[in-house]
């Protein structure tokens, strides 16, 4: 009696969300898959009585573009690069932090405010950052004459400054700047993470150690980087998602070009993909593109958790 | 012979090792100091840059030489960029569609937790691994479809569209569920053996007792209206019903190059100042609730 009243009870209150995630994730996930595997699937010529072949030709012309191709490299590139160099970075100030008692508190609310931001409004400060031009005077010494900060402060040290986002920069210097755009905000989450799992570490490893009279470095990487594997095996997985759905970002530097003006999206990503496909009204093949990072991003996790499943110390 | 000296070295090397332990330690301690500091600087040199920009003439922020405090302090930036921007529109559009969100999607999110931690029907563990198996898949995925859906329903350019399509978040009713569960069930029978309604349970015990995730849950939500891009720009870009982080793009478009930087970078600490604000009181909050999220907005 009980039970059933409370049966009925139980589904009324979950309706609300049972209803909207039908329509908005239920449907999507079936919708998806249909539209992946019907080749050259758009939803506008459907709507005019088109009839689509069944297959896997999305997939495969998706595999054969250039331009799907190059965003993939970039993605991968940018993962590649910063998912390491930030969790290393951030491994080394955790312990750090870790390590200090008076500031702790500042100097951890100041590691966390990149987290507090929008990703593209501080993307634009740091394309004022590494610009080039402050003012088109002419000629070419007048416009170096004015470059950024970061041209700036290169030239103070004697070096020579560099065409970092500008008309003409190299794909190498745009995806250094992205990279150091990156790092900077994954950073915050990374050492929050790592610092409450240093927090936790029991203090008589430390002890024992400090009687065995062992190296700070031996100490380093024998007792505290094994401890605290579960959460960088956490800040790596969640790192590598986070770089493969890379977009805004580069949206906030770059602008929705995507490339400096002269390269136009010669820095976008799959999800850039996935979106130019959707608004060219190409569902088929952006539903092939979103189920091909699905893929990715869980391959990537899988390995990520079967290494850490031999690695990590619980 | 050799190997006798390297014993002695070893020795020596132990004994120096003692004696200088205290000064090797406060020498360390100052090289973790200036490490740390220099890299609170770096962090922070965006932000500093962005205000002293925001506040110099054009002219003295294209001096050939940077200077890092403005000459004359240019407030009237910050007004030109709140006219070019017309910001305040876009601040008005974003707090409203913040908070309606935020209160229909916490109303969903408790009911739908509590059913789940406290009540017991079929098929309550299936239904709920289900949803969590969706929190794997990419955002992108369902905007696929969800952009034609709404499309058809005709809700192009209304504040609906950016708010219904995100109420429920698998997330959060999967974080306040933990939270509920913690609750020990014997306050709700005892609850019921006194003719205390659901509701009323709910609203006097529950809700209370998870006060630091509803928290946590609101200022993730409307961090996360004041900081979404690519739904609102698919679907609402108009003037009437855009958000801020699309506005900021649209009315500056143009990153490199001769841009007007100071009113730029007014116009980014505009819209970057709430989201410090919302920090500096609710700091607690934010960083527990993004240890336990790991995603933002």
């Amino acid at each position: 009696m009980v039970d059933s009243k409370n049966s009925w009870k139980a589904w009324i209150y979950l309706s609300p969300a049972i209803i909207l995630l039908l329509i908005f994730t239920v449907w999507p996930i079936v919708n998806t898959l249909r539209m992946a595997f019907l080749e050259d699937y758009s939803g506008l010529s459907e709507a005019g009585g088109a009839v689509f072949n069944f297959g896997i030709g999305n997939f495969v012309k998706v595999i054969q573009y250039q331009r799907f191709l190059d965003c993939l490299k970039t993605t991968s590139l940018l993962c590649v690069i910063t998912v390491p160099v930030s969790t290393v970075l951030a491994l080394i100030i955790s312990v750090a932090l870790n390590s200090i008692k008076g500031l702790q508190k500042v100097l951890q609310t100041i590691f966390f405010l990149p987290y507090v931001t929008n990703s593209i409004a501080i993307g634009m400060v740091f394309a004022a950052m590494f610009n080039i031009v402050g003012s088109f005077l002419g000629t070419e010494n007048e416009l170096i004459a004015t470059a950024g900060i970061i041209n700036n402060v290169i030239e103070f040290f004697g070096g020579q400054h560099v065409n970092w986002i500008n008309v003409g920069s190299t794909y190498a210097s745009n995806i250094f700047v992205m990279v150091v755009y990156i790092v900077w905000n994954a950073l915050p989450f990374k050492i929050l993470i790592l610092l409450g799992g240093l927090q936790s570490i029991n203090k008589q490893y430390y002890d024992a150690a400090k009687v065995d009279g062992t190296s700070k470095f031996r100490v380093l990487t024998r007792i505290t980087v094994p401890l605290l594997s579960p959460m960088l095996a956490y800040v790596v997985i969640t790192g590598f998602i986070g770089g493969f759905k890379e977009y805004t970002s580069i949206v906030g530097i770059f602008g929705e070009n995507m490339g400096p003006a002269d390269a136009n999206g010669r820095l976008n990503t799959m999800v850039g993909f996935i979106y130019d496909s959707l608004s060219q009204n190409r569902q088929g093949r952006a539903s092939a593109a979103a189920l091909i990072l699905f893929g990715i991003i869980l391959v990537v996790t899988l390995i990520n958790l079967r290494v850490s499943k031999k690695r990590v110390h619980y | 012979m050799a190997e006798d000296n390297r014993v002695i070295m070893h020795e020596k090397d132990l004994g120096k090792v003692k004696s200088n332990a205290k000064v090797g330690g406060i020498i360390g301690k100052i090289l973790v100091y200036v490490f740390l500091i220099v890299m609170a600087l770096i962090i922070l040199f965006p932000f500093y840059w962005m205000i002293i920009s925001s506040l110099k003439t054009l002219e003295e922020y294209r001096m050939s030489v940077p200077t890092f405090w403005p000459k004359v302090v240019m407030f009237s930036n910050y007004s030109e960029a709140f006219t070019v921007g017309s910001l305040g529109r876009l601040f008005l559009n974003t707090v409203f569609v913040g908070v309606v969100s935020t209160i229909l999607s916490l109303i969903i999110t408790v009911i739908s937790a509590f059913a789940f931690a406290r009540l017991e029907f079929k098929g309550k563990n299936i239904l709920f691994a289900g949803l969590l198996a969706t929190m794997m898949i990419p955002g992108e995925l369902f905007t696929i479809t969800n952009y034609g859906t709404v499309m058809g329903l005709g809700w192009k350019d209304t504040y609906i569209v950016l708010i219904v399509p995100f109420l429920v978040s698998v997330f959060y009713i999967y974080l306040l569920r933990q939270n509920f569960m913690q609750i020990p069930n014997e306050l709700y029978l005892a609850a019921k053996v006194d003719g205390t309604s659901d509701l009323k349970y709910l609203w006097k015990v529950m809700i209370p007792l998870a006060m630091p995730t509803l928290i946590s849950i609101t200022i993730l939500k409307m961090t996360g209206a004041w900081n979404s891009y690519i739904w609102p720009r698919l679907v609402a870009n108009d003037a009437a019903h855009r958000l801020i982080t699309n506005g900021l793009r649209n009315a500056f478009t143009e990153t490199t190059g001769d841009v007007n930087y100071p009113v730029q970078m007014a116009a980014v600490a505009l819209v970057s100042a709430p989201l410090f604000i919302v920090f500096i009181f609710l700091r607690k909050y934010i960083m527990k609730g993004v240890s336990r999220s790991g995603i933002k907005g």
